[in-house]
C-alpha cells in the first residue's frame, strides 16, 4: 500500500513537470503517462522494486528536453499562444459561452447610436459640432453596458454610471455653445475624457476605490489603445478596398462609406477592441509595456539632446500659441512611459537600470517643462486668460505635479529608501484628479468663461 | 550492436506503419513489438515514438482515438488509414530497393564482412 502511494507520488511529479512544458498538452502527457505506467508494470513484474521500475521507466522515456524539443518540431502552432473563442471545443465553460453575443449586441448598439441623430435631421457633414461634442455619447455607454454586465455590478452602480452619463449628455447639449467657441472644442476634447473614467468604474464592478482594480484600468486603457489603432488599420484596407472595387463597376460607395461604414465602425470597434482586451489578457504578452520598453530610451536620449541643445545654442523657446499644447502632449506622453512601464513591474524587483533611465527621462521633461512655463507665463498675464489658455495650462500643472512627486518617489525607489509600490499608489489615487478636472472643464469652464 | 540514430530514424515510418496494418494498437505495444522484431536490438527512446506518431496522424496515415477498456486506463489507439497503407508500400518498394543494392555491393565484395567483437568487449 504505501509502496503504492509512494509510486504513484513520484508519477504525479513526473507529471506535473510534464504539464508545465507549454509544448507537451494534457492529452499528450495522458499518453506518456500511460506508457510510462505500462514500462513500470512491465519491470516491476519482472522482479524489480517499485522505485527502480519508476527510475528506468523515467530514464527510457527520455529527456524531457528532448522529447519537448520534438513535441516542439512537430506541433510548432503550440508555442504560438492562440485566443480560444468561447465555443471552441477547449474555451472555458459557463458565462463566457454568452459573452460574445453580448459583446456584438453592445457593439451593435454603439455602431446604430451613432445613426440615431440621423433619425431627427441632424447630418454629418453639416452638424459637425453636434457629432464632435457627443462623439463619447454613443460608444461609450454601450462599452459601460458591456462591462456591467460582465462584472454583474448593483443596481447602484448602474444608477451612478447612468446619471454621469446623462449629466454629460446634458451638460454638452444645453449650453448655448457657438460652433466657433473655443469651450466646444474644449468640450470635445474632455468629455471622452470624462466618461472614459465613468467607463473605469464600470470596468472596475463598482469597486473603483481599489487600487488594483484602477491599475487594471490603466492597462486596459493602454492595450485597449493599441487594438483599436489595430482595428482601424484594418478598417482602413476595408474601406479602400471597399470604394475601389465597387468603383470599378461604376458605383460611387463614397456615401455609403462616410455615412454608416466608418462612423458606424469606428464605434463598434470601441467595443470590439474592449472585448479583445479581454478575451486576450491572459494569453497574449500586454503590448503597451513592450512599446514602453522600446521607447523610454529613445524618448529619453531625445529630451537629453533637446535640453543640451537649448542650453548650449541659448536660444529661448519660441513661445507661439500651440506651444504650451505641445509639451502638454509631451507631459503626457512621459506619463504614459512612466505608467505602463509601472504598469508591467513586478513590484518586488529591486531598482534596475532600467528604472534609473526612466527617471532621467522624468527629470529631462520636468526641466524641460519648467523652462516652458517660465517662457509662458509672461504671455498669459500679458493677454488674459482665454479658455483654451487656461485648460493647457491647468492640464500643463497637473502633469507637472503628478511628474514631480513621482520623480521624487522614483528617486526614493532607486536609492532603496522607498518601496515601489507607493509609486503605484500614486499613480492610481492620481486618476481621480483627471477625472474632476475633465468634468470640470466639461461643466465649469463655460459658465466661467461665459460660453467663449 | 548500436545502430545509428540516422537508421533508426529512417527504419521509424515504415516500421510503425508496418505495425499498424496488423491491427490497431497504441504507443507502448508499438515499442514492444518494434523491440520483439529487432531482437531487442533497434534501440528507441520511448517518448520520441508519440512525436512520430503525432506526425503521422498528421499526414493523415494513421488516426486515433482514446479508448477505455472495462477496468482498464484511458489509452490512445492508433489505426493506419487507406492512403496510411499506400505509404506503407511505398516505402516497402524504396526500402526493397535499397536492400537489393546493398546485398549486390556485399556480395560483390567479399571482403567486407562483419567484423566479429574484439575479445575483450565480448567478454563484457
Amino acid at each position: 500500500m504505501t509502496v503504492d502511494s509512494e509510486l504513484e507520488g513520484q508519477i504525479a511529479e513526473w507529471r506535473a513537470y510534464m504539464d508545465r512544458r507549454r509544448e507537451l498538452h494534457r492529452t499528450d502527457a495522458d499518453e506518456l503517462e500511460d506508457h510510462l505506467r505500462s514500462r513500470i508494470n512491465e519491470l516491476t513484474d519482472g522482479g524489480l522494486r517499485t522505485d527502480e521500475a519508476f527510475l528506468i521507466a523515467v530514464k527510457r522515456m527520455g529527456s524531457l528536453d528532448d522529447l519537448s524539443r520534438e513535441f516542439a518540431r512537430e506541433h510548432s502552432e503550440r508555442l504560438w499562444k492562440q485566443l480560444v473563442l468561447p465555443g471552441e471545443p477547449d474555451a472555458p465553460a459557463a458565462r463566457t459561452r454568452r459573452e460574445l453575443p453580448v459583446m456584438i449586441l453592445c457593439a451593435a448598439i454603439a455602431a446604430l447610436a451613432i445613426k440615431v441623430p440621423g433619425l431627427f435631421g441632424l447630418d454629418m457633414d453639416h452638424d459637425g459640432s453636434f457629432y464632435a461634442r457627443n462623439i463619447s455619447l454613443f460608444a461609450l455607454p454601450a462599452l459601460a453596458a458591456y462591462f456591467a454586465w460582465q462584472r454583474r455590478v448593483g443596481v447602484r452602480v448602474i444608477g451612478v454610471l447612468a446619471a454621469l452619463f446623462v449629466l454629460g449628455a446634458v451638460a454638452v447639449n444645453a449650453y448655448p455653445l457657438a460652433d466657433d467657441s473655443q469651450s466646444i472644442v474644449l468640450t470635445a476634447i474632455h468629455l471622452p475624457i470624462a466618461l472614459w473614467l465613468v467607463v473605469g468604474v464600470a470596468y472596475a464592478g463598482g469597486d473603483w476605490r481599489s487600487d488594483r482594480r484602477r491599475m487594471d484600468f490603466i492597462r486596459f486603457t493602454g492595450e485597449w489603445l493599441i487594438y483599436f489603432a489595430l482595428l482601424a488599420l484594418g478598417g482602413g484596407v476595408l474601406t479602400a478596398f471597399t470604394m475601389g472595387t465597387f468603383q470599378a463597376i461604376g458605383l460611387d460607395a463614397e456615401v455609403f462609406v462616410s455615412q454608416w461604414l466608418l462612423p458606424c465602425g469606428a464605434m463598434a470597434a470601441v467595443v470590439v477592441a474592449a472585448w479583445l482586451v479581454e478575451a486576450k489578457q491572459s494569453v497574449i504578452e500586454n503590448m503597451a509595456p513592450v512599446l514602453t520598453r522600446v521607447f523610454t530610451p529613445l524618448f529619453a536620449a531625445t529630451l537629453l539632446a533637446f535640453l543640451i541643445a537649448l542650453i548650449w545654442t541659448s536660444n529661448g523657446i519660441d513661445v507661439e500659441r500651440d506651444v504650451l499644447i505641445l509639451f502638454d502632449l509631451l507631459l503626457v506622453i512621459v506619463l504614459g512611459l512612466l505608467l505602463y512601464a509601472i504598469s508591467a513591474r513586478d513590484l518586488t524587483a529591486r531598482p534596475g537600470l532600467f528604472d534609473r533611465l526612466q527617471l532621467v527621462l522624468v527629470v529631462a521633461a520636468l526641466v524641460i517643462d519648467v523652462l516652458v512655463l517660465v517662457a509662458i507665463t509672461g504671455r498669459i498675464t500679458e493677454f488674459g486668460f482665454s479658455p483654451n489658455k487656461t485648460a493647457a495650462l491647468g492640464e500643463n500643472l497637473i502633469l507637472l505635479t503628478n511628474l514631480a512627486w513621482s520623480a521624487w518617489l522614483f528617486l526614493g525607489f532607486t536609492r532603496g529608501r522607498l518601496p515601489f509600490a507607493r509609486l503605484e499608489r500614486w499613480q492610481t489615487r492620481y486618476l481621480v484628479v483627471y477625472a474632476a478636472w475633465a468634468w470640470t472643464v466639461v461643466l465649469a469652464f463655460p459658465l466661467v468663461f461665459n460660453f467663449r | 550492436m548500436h545502430i545509428t540514430k540516422d537508421l533508426v530514424a529512417a527504419s521509424a515510418t515504415p516500421l510503425v506503419l508496418g505495425i499498424l496494418a496488423e491491427g490497431e494498437s497504441y504507443g507502448y505495444a508499438i515499442l514492444k513489438q518494434v523491440n520483439d522484431l529487432s531482437g531487442g536490438q533497434l534501440e528507441w527512446t520511448d517518448g520520441l515514438l508519440y512525436p512520430l506518431l503525432h506526425r503521422l496522424e498528421r499526414l493523415g496515415h494513421v488516426e486515433s482515438d482514446w479508448q477505455t477498456p472495462p477496468g482498464g486506463r484511458r489509452r490512445k489507439y492508433y489505426r493506419i488509414t487507406e492512403q496510411g497503407r499506400a505509404e506503407l508500400a511505398e516505402q516497402r518498394r524504396q526500402w526493397a530497393t535499397v536492400v537489393d543494392a546493398l546485398r549486390g555491393v556485399w556480395s560483390a565484395t567479399p571482403s567486407i564482412t562483419p567484423i566479429m567483437a574484439p575479445a575483450w568487449e565480448a567478454g563484457r
